[in-house]
């Protein structure tokens, strides 16, 4: 039954809809919301949607309680739960909620704002394996399925019906008739055929501030490509002048001194590919970041090659984001325009600052690739 | 709802035996019609205010979401919601066990009893249902004429401002003299004593009648202010002077009525759960319950009554209120003489075996509201047995924490939170502001100031309604400020705060 509240439940939705919306651009460059992250939902900071009154401020007004406890000592998760937060008057009319959103809404959204093509997966076939899942219970299966908790169930609710269970003496003999066995579906389940597979330079000039625009933006890609496949593995790569696959922590915090050799991580995404993604199972997404030094002209010529033969023919895409570093002599990211600067494939984008992210994923992602 | 469900016959025959028990102990109820309900539709009809024909608003699916969030994860769960209409609808959740059921059909029978008699209850429209539905089909109607974003931003508007009513104005007769209006139009001058020429300056001294002139024409000016008086009723003068369409205007006026149908809950709140609780808990442990319910019974009765640090419970503080008034009538503790007996240990096994609790406590239900009973019952001892404090934050420490455990302090706190529903007291002081149609408000500042950036926000609101600029005249830490609002421009300023 479709109930009223439904439709004032779909309007209020709408409102958050819009309103994150209208503040995409700061939450994305801003990545305050990346904070707080579950399975399929994040959390959003949003300016309150409630609607405002005359009333009282909070920190004066206090009130009564009842319980043990001395003048002066703390309450804990006090009133609102949220001692000390909110400062007065900071922001008029700010008055942030966190709000629940799940991915799949926000890639949504994020799709309106940035318009976003939906992307074409390479291959028609879709991949999809068979998974057997138990669902419920029936009267009859193999003994090795048997539900022991059910079956005792059901033999005590005959003896009861049947007054043959005497609580003084409480035997309960399951008969045939009361066996009860798991019983399961087997569900199509569609198979991880994306990849993404990160990778950053970790090199002295990378400082803090570049990584995290870097974490930001491997957020949004996340959120977007899993919207558009049933299931994605990230791989992440981290290099200076050598190459190592890391899990995605590490590769957010590990900062290196060395120097600066691209064609190592190509080389490990070259054989990461070349091992476990074939191009027809998969769709494969490397994306890039770097300040844009390099080693070497020798090194880039290296990775040009690496791109060509290794990298790009079996690629959906291959993106590289160069971040601005006060180091960095941004060379990088010419020399592939000038290799590249036909192929469809290779996307590069500048990205300044994090005003900028939105701007570079719009670069990335909105060729439909 | 689609028509009314019956109710299966088992909780027929346990609403028999509940209302019978309940009549017996002298409570006299409306008629109460029972309707079971699944969760989602309890939380549905919770977040409605309890009427499920309500007009369509986002904040109520905004409500809805919270509500099905905590019971999804098991934070809350609303067992019963009852409706002050003739006949009263109740709700029961689905799946709740029998003893749950029994409770909440006691408790029910207590609140229903509440409403018919508490004098706050006395004006309440009890065929609030029937005007809510109607309220819904007004504003559908404007929705399709002015589109549903104009009228629901407006409504945003009116929801905003909703609590600037008078909530004791429902008991007040306002009756002007007919005959005492107007009369400076009756004649021209100050009357004066009869008396002859010569005389004349001598009984009706120049000065005299100078001055009565110039309280005349003060008075006259005085006339002249609009509002005359100060109003409380900020929706009411809204409605009657703001330039609005007729649409609006009806929004506003449905706006209001649902918040004055709301006001004699929010003015008993304490009392209102505290009677339901303390009647719940007579009729199930004296009569209703068997021996093989009670422990269940008491599990969810402990969970009803648990208190929480920084957090006052209005079912526990009402109940053990109702109970020490009992108790207190029931050995004469009460009149002159134990007023004036400062011996604690007298005091402590004074029991002139009156045998008035009963009585007293029906007194109470139904001349009494929160802040009344409060005031009245809130004793030293009962504050002390009940372990009350009051707490606050401290800058210091960043922290909420106790403040203090002193009967006056504790009890002024309690007091404070409770009047005007505890919210700011707001007057529309001038209608013609600066003599340029602005509006202006005044908040009585009674020691707590107001939240800033929310008042920012609802002034903003306010001018849509008003379209003039529009001000309110409030203290913040100590100092006059007056906020004012044109359009998007929104000026703070120092000001006098006189009083």
């Amino acid at each position: 039954m479709s109930q009223r509240i439904d439709l004032d439940h779909g309007r209020f939705r709408q409102i958050i809809r819009g309103k994150i919306k209208q503040h995409l651009r700061k939450y994305i460059s801003q990545g305050e919301m990346i904070a707080r992250k579950g399975n399929d939902k994040v959390a959003i900071p949003l300016p309150s949607v409630d609607i405002p009154h005359f009333k009282f401020g909070d920190k004066q007004s206090g009130g009564v309680g009842q319980g043990e406890g001395q003048p002066g000592d703390p309450l804990g998760q006090g009133k609102d739960g949220k001692p000390g937060a909110g400062e007065a008057g900071d922001r008029p009319g700010e008055h942030l909620t966190d709000i629940e959103v799940s991915l799949q809404e926000l890639a949504e959204i994020m799709s309106e704002e940035l318009a976003l093509p939906r992307i074409l997966p390479k291959g028609t076939e879709k991949i999809v394996s068979l998974k057997d899942k138990y669902t419920g219970i029936r009267s009859t299966g193999p003994e090795s399925l048997r539900h022991f908790r059910r079956t005792f169930k059901q033999a005590l609710r005959r003896q009861i019906s049947t007054s043959t269970y005497d609580p003084k003496n409480p035997v309960i003999v399951p008969i045939r008739d009361d066996k009860r066995y798991r019983s399961w579906k087997t569900l199509p389940e569609p198979q991880a055929n994306a990849v993404i597979i990160y990778m950053m330079d970790v090199s002295g000039s990378m400082g803090d501030e570049q990584k995290e625009i870097v974490r930001i933006e491997s957020f949004w890609i996340d959120t977007w490509l899993r919207s558009q496949y049933h299931g994605i593995e990230s791989r992440y790569i981290i290099h200076d002048a050598m190459a190592k696959e890391v899990d995605r922590d590490t590769f957010f915090k590990t900062r290196e001194s060395g120097g600066t050799m691209i064609s190592s991580a190509y080389k490990l995404c070259a054989k990461m590919i070349e091992d476990e993604y074939p191009p027809d199972l998969w769709n494969i997404y490397p994306f890039h970041f770097s300040d844009g030094d390099n080693w070497s002209v020798d090194d880039t010529v290296t990775c040009v090659e690496l791109l060509k033969t290794k990298i790009l023919p079996f690629v959906n895409l291959f993106a590289y984001g160069q971040v601005e570093s006060p180091y960095g002599s941004g060379q990088f990211i010419k020399d592939l325009g000038e290799h590249f600067d036909e192929d469809e494939r290779v996307v590069t984008s500048e990205i300044k600052g994090k005003d900028a992210i939105m701007d570079s994923i719009k670069d990335f992602l909105g060729k439909g690739k | 709802m689609a028509g009314l469900r019956q109710i299966p016959t088992y909780l027929r025959d346990m609403q028999e035996e509940i209302e019978a028990h309940a009549r017996a102990f002298g409570l006299d109820f409306f008629p109460i019609l029972y309707e079971v309900l699944d969760y989602k539709t309890m939380n549905e009809i919770a977040a409605y205010g309890g009427f499920p024909t309500r007009y369509p608003h986002w904040r109520f699916g905004m409500d809805y979401e919270q509500l099905a969030k905590s019971y999804e994860w098991g934070m809350s769960k609303i067992y019963e919601m009852v409706i002050n209409t003739v006949p009263a609808y109740a709700y029961l959740l689905e799946g709740n066990s029998l003893v749950d059921q029994k409770t909440v059909m006691a408790h029910v029978c207590a609140h229903v009893d509440f409403f018919k008699h508490n004098y706050f209850f006395s004006k309440t429209n009890r065929k609030m249902i029937d005007t809510m539905a109607n309220h819904a089909a007004r504003v559908r109607r404007h929705m399709a004429r002015h589109g549903q974003d104009a009228v629901e931003n407006f409504i945003d508007t009116c929801l905003s401002i909703e609590n600037l009513i008078d909530p004791m104005s429902q008991f007040i007769v306002r009756q002007r003299d007919a005959a005492a209006v107007d009369p400076d139009e009756r004649d021209e001058d100050v009357p004066r004593l009869r008396a002859k020429q010569y005389m004349d300056k001598f009984i009706n001294p120049p000065e005299y009648l100078d001055a009565q002139r110039k309280k005349r024409d003060d008075e006259k000016k005085q006339k002249k202010k609009f509002p005359e008086e100060p109003q409380r009723d900020v929706l009411r003068f809204l409605i009657d002077h703001a330039p609005l369409e007729v649409w609006q205007r009806d929004c506003l006026e449905i706006v209001r009525d649902e918040a004055y149908y709301f006001v004699p809950q929010a003015m008993t709140k304490i009392m209102n759960e505290g009677w339901a609780t303390y009647w719940h808990s007579k009729i199930m442990t004296e009569k209703a319950a068997s021996s093989a319910e009670i422990i269940d019974y008491a599990d969810a009765a402990a969970g009803i009554l648990a208190t929480a640090p920084g957090r006052l419970n209005p079912y526990k503080l009402g109940v053990e209120l109702y109970r020490n008034i009992e108790d207190r009538w029931n050995r004469g503790q009460f009149g002159k003489e134990w007023a004036e007996c400062d011996s604690m240990d007298q005091k402590r096994n004074w029991d002139r075996r009156t045998g008035l609790g009963k009585k007293k406590l029906f007194e109470v239900r139904k001349l009494y509201n929160d802040i009344t009973f409060i005031d009245e019952f809130f004793t030293l001892e009962f504050c002390v047995e009940q372990k009350f404090y009051s707490f606050g934050f401290s800058e210091r420490s960043g922290n909420w924490e106790i403040m203090s455990r002193e009967f006056k302090k504790v009890k002024d706190q309690l007091l404070r939170g409770l009047t005007n529903r505890g919210q700011p007291f707001i007057h529309v002081v001038d209608g013609n502001h600066e003599n340029r149609s602005e509006l202006l408000l005044r908040h009585a500042h009674e020691g707590v100031d107001l939240d800033l950036s929310q008042a920012k926000d609802t002034l903003r609101n306010l001018y849509k309604v008003w379209t003039r600029p529009v001000s309110i005249l409030t203290k913040l830490e100590g100092k006059g400020k007056l906020l004012r609002c044109e359009g998007d421009n929104l000026t703070e300023k120092s000001a006098d705060y006189p009083g």
